[in-house]
């Protein structure tokens, strides 16, 4: 048998498993945020559009968004506990911490459908202007996120009810963390174009 | 159990680089005062020029987006040899591009063109 040169390599390198999740899921928060973009855009071509309806000083209350935004950035910071109890491996404290977080987002979303139930009783729908359906879209679209992550929230506390804190599932941990803290950083865009310098 | 010793490196690795208490505490303190001041600023009913107000309100939320970015989502240049590094400054790229382009055209668009047409009406026979 003579030497031959090795040109390539014949076994498969070992990646360990989940190694590029966090990456992957990086790409895709990166993906998500240019949809964002978009809407904030056309928020921003069509917010001053009002179609002689009611605009964003006849619609918003500051104090309702200001109470939205302490909710949504407090469940950042207890989820940042909960990934912290997750790696000290403390299983209880996490599911706790979990458990506050999942109330802020609920309340978020509970703050928000009020405020949208008002406008929309006032007759300010999405097919009223321009600038309601541009609103609406982002607004929504922002509160869906929620809306899923707090589902993907229960599915998390359940799955590690029954199987543990295992490498697998503080991953996903990790994955639903940073979607978390990612929603809080769309949420400075949302309150700060949205509705802050639509109020000055 | 021979894939629980790089899962349990990594962790490890991806726990010194996720914080602690004092750090997500110390973010949040900045995240609440950077959100106070515009909610407070624009309540109170901001400075004499409503651009000056506007310029301030968005330069805490840029501040603010920072803050996050590394309190709380914990970017380093060194995470994941940089690549989630070079994908955020891609976005942002891409983002502000499409942000202020968008908008530039937009404004344009609705300056320049809808007077013209008004005018073809107008002298239209």
């Amino acid at each position: 048998m003579t030497p031959t040169a090795d040109f390539w390599q014949t076994e498969p390198h070992d990646h360990p498993q989940g190694a590029s999740t966090s990456l992957g899921f990086w790409i895709y928060l990166m993906s998500d945020c240019l949809m964002f973009a978009v809407l904030f855009a056309t928020y921003g071509v069509l917010g001053g559009n009002l179609a002689a309806g009611p605009g964003p000083k006849d619609l918003f209350d500051l104090n309702t968004v200001a109470l939205n935004t302490a909710l949504l950035l407090a469940s950042s910071i207890t989820f940042g506990f909960a990934m912290l109890s997750a790696y000290a491996g403390h299983k209880r404290g996490t599911l706790g911490w979990l458990a506050v977080t999942l109330a802020f987002g609920l309340g978020f979303l509970g703050v928000e459908l009020t405020e949208f139930h008002h406008m929309i009783s006032e007759g300010a729908t999405p097919q009223r202007s321009a600038f309601l359906s541009s609103f609406f879209a982002l607004v929504g679209t922002h509160g869906m996120h929620v809306a899923f992550g707090s589902l993907w929230l229960v599915t998390m506390a359940v799955q590690m009810t029954t199987k543990g804190l295992t490498p697998a599932i503080l991953r996903r941990l990790l994955c639903l963390s940073m979607f978390w803290h990612f929603l809080d950083v769309i949420w400075i865009g949302v309150f700060t174009f949205v509705y802050l310098v639509r109020m000055i | 159990m021979a894939q629980a010793t790089p899962d349990h490196a990594q962790l490890d690795q991806a726990q010194k680089d996720h914080g602690n208490h004092a750090s997500y505490i110390k973010g949040f303190l900045w995240s609440a005062l950077l959100t106070a001041v515009p909610f407070g600023l624009v309540m109170a009913g901001g400075f004499a020029s409503p651009v000056a107000t506007a310029l301030v309100v968005v330069a805490f939320a840029v501040v603010q987006i920072i803050v996050h970015v590394v309190y709380f989502l914990h970017m380093t240049s060194r995470a994941e040899a940089g690549w989630t590094m070079l994908a955020l400054m891609f976005t942002v790229v891409v983002v502000v591009v499409m942000l202020s382009g968008s908008i530039w055209v937009m404004y344009h668009l609705t300056t320049n063109m809808m007077p013209q047409m008004n005018r073809d009406m107008e002298t239209a026979p």
